[in-house]
């Protein structure tokens, strides 16, 4: 049995499936973003000094860069898609990836310059926050890479028998990543400037 | 949304274009924090507005909020309620009065021992 409404519009919502799923997945992750937020905001407002200048703003930055680059080749890889060339979308596709890839690189030097310190978690409250929310988000990284190596590798055979559902993934794909750019585009500011 | 290929091909340009943009706005959010802003609540400020027109932006043309239909943007008001619910937790915690002493009602201080 075919599941129905991943390619065609829903006659009551006018949105595929995957799209409002999509979508209302996303809420929950803004729940769940939001918590630890306000959880900082408490933890910030009601400590008597807050560490400042503690983490490497060149490297937030260019974390910051690499994240909005792979946004933009993210879009692109689903343009190529509505535009019916899979050899771009491809190169997109896999340049997201390895975009996402020096991300998590750059925290890996990032997290072990810390902990050779001896400035793990449990060293000040301001690190406690800072690796609960930059963890989650680096999963989230991960969790996105996941998904794109699957469309780069077995996932794109779909291309051939189903092209318009194969589309549908991308752009749900995409959403979940420009979320993921959304968040650290706060967490930046939040975390290594303020 | 508009996804026939001419409206997507008319849009590539807008999104290299926004990518651009979004990449100037982080140069100015850490060009100010440079610059030793005598206010921390005026450096929050700013940091936090350049934050919320770079994620307008991927939100509204990256994942193409200028233009869905009725439900998606039913599910977002939900969510924004929720959100702001849990970005007023912090100003509930300061109402909360749990662990802290109360005045006896109808005793006077002194014989109450304090």
């Amino acid at each position: 049995m075919n599941i129905p409404y991943t390619v065609e519009e829903r006659p009551d919502s006018g949105l595929a499936n995957g799209k409002l799923g999509i979508w209302l997945f996303l809420a929950s992750e803004v729940m769940l973003f939001g918590a630890l937020f306000s959880t900082y905001i408490i933890l910030r407002t009601g400590a008597t000094e807050w560490p400042h200048g503690e983490l490497s703003v060149p490297l937030g930055a260019i974390n910051t860069v690499l994240l909005i680059s792979s946004s933009v080749t993210m879009v692109m890889a689903w343009a190529m898609l509505k535009l019916h060339n899979f050899g771009k979308h491809r190169w997109y596709l896999i340049a997201t990836f390895v975009l996402a890839g020096i991300f998590l690189v750059n925290k890996y030097f990032e997290y072990s310059d810390h902990l050779t310190r001896g400035e793990g978690p449990w060293h000040s409250t301001f690190l406690a926050i800072y690796f609960t929310l930059t963890g989650l988000h680096g999963l989230h990284i991960l969790g996105g890479m996941v998904v794109m190596l699957y469309f780069i590798g077995p996932g794109a055979k779909m291309w051939k028998t189903n092209p318009d559902q194969f589309t549908n993934r991308i752009e749900y794909t995409g959403l979940y990543w420009h979320f993921v750019d959304l968040v650290w585009i706060f967490l930046f500011p939040v975390l290594y400037l303020l | 949304m508009h996804s026939d290929p001419a409206s997507i091909q008319a849009s590539l340009r807008k999104y290299f274009m926004i990518g651009a943009a979004l990449l100037v706005f982080t140069v100015i959010t850490v060009a100010v924090n440079l610059v030793h802003v005598s206010s921390i609540a005026l450096a929050v400020t700013v940091a936090l507005i350049i934050a919320i027109m770079k994620g307008s932006m991927v939100a509204a043309v990256f994942m193409h909020l200028s233009n869905e239909k009725k439900w998606i943007y039913g599910a977002l008001l939900l969510t924004v309620i929720g959100f702001a619910i849990l970005m007023a937790v912090p100003k509930f915690t300061l109402m909360d009065s749990i662990g802290k002493p109360e005045p006896a009602i109808g005793i006077p201080e002194h014989a109450t021992g304090h």
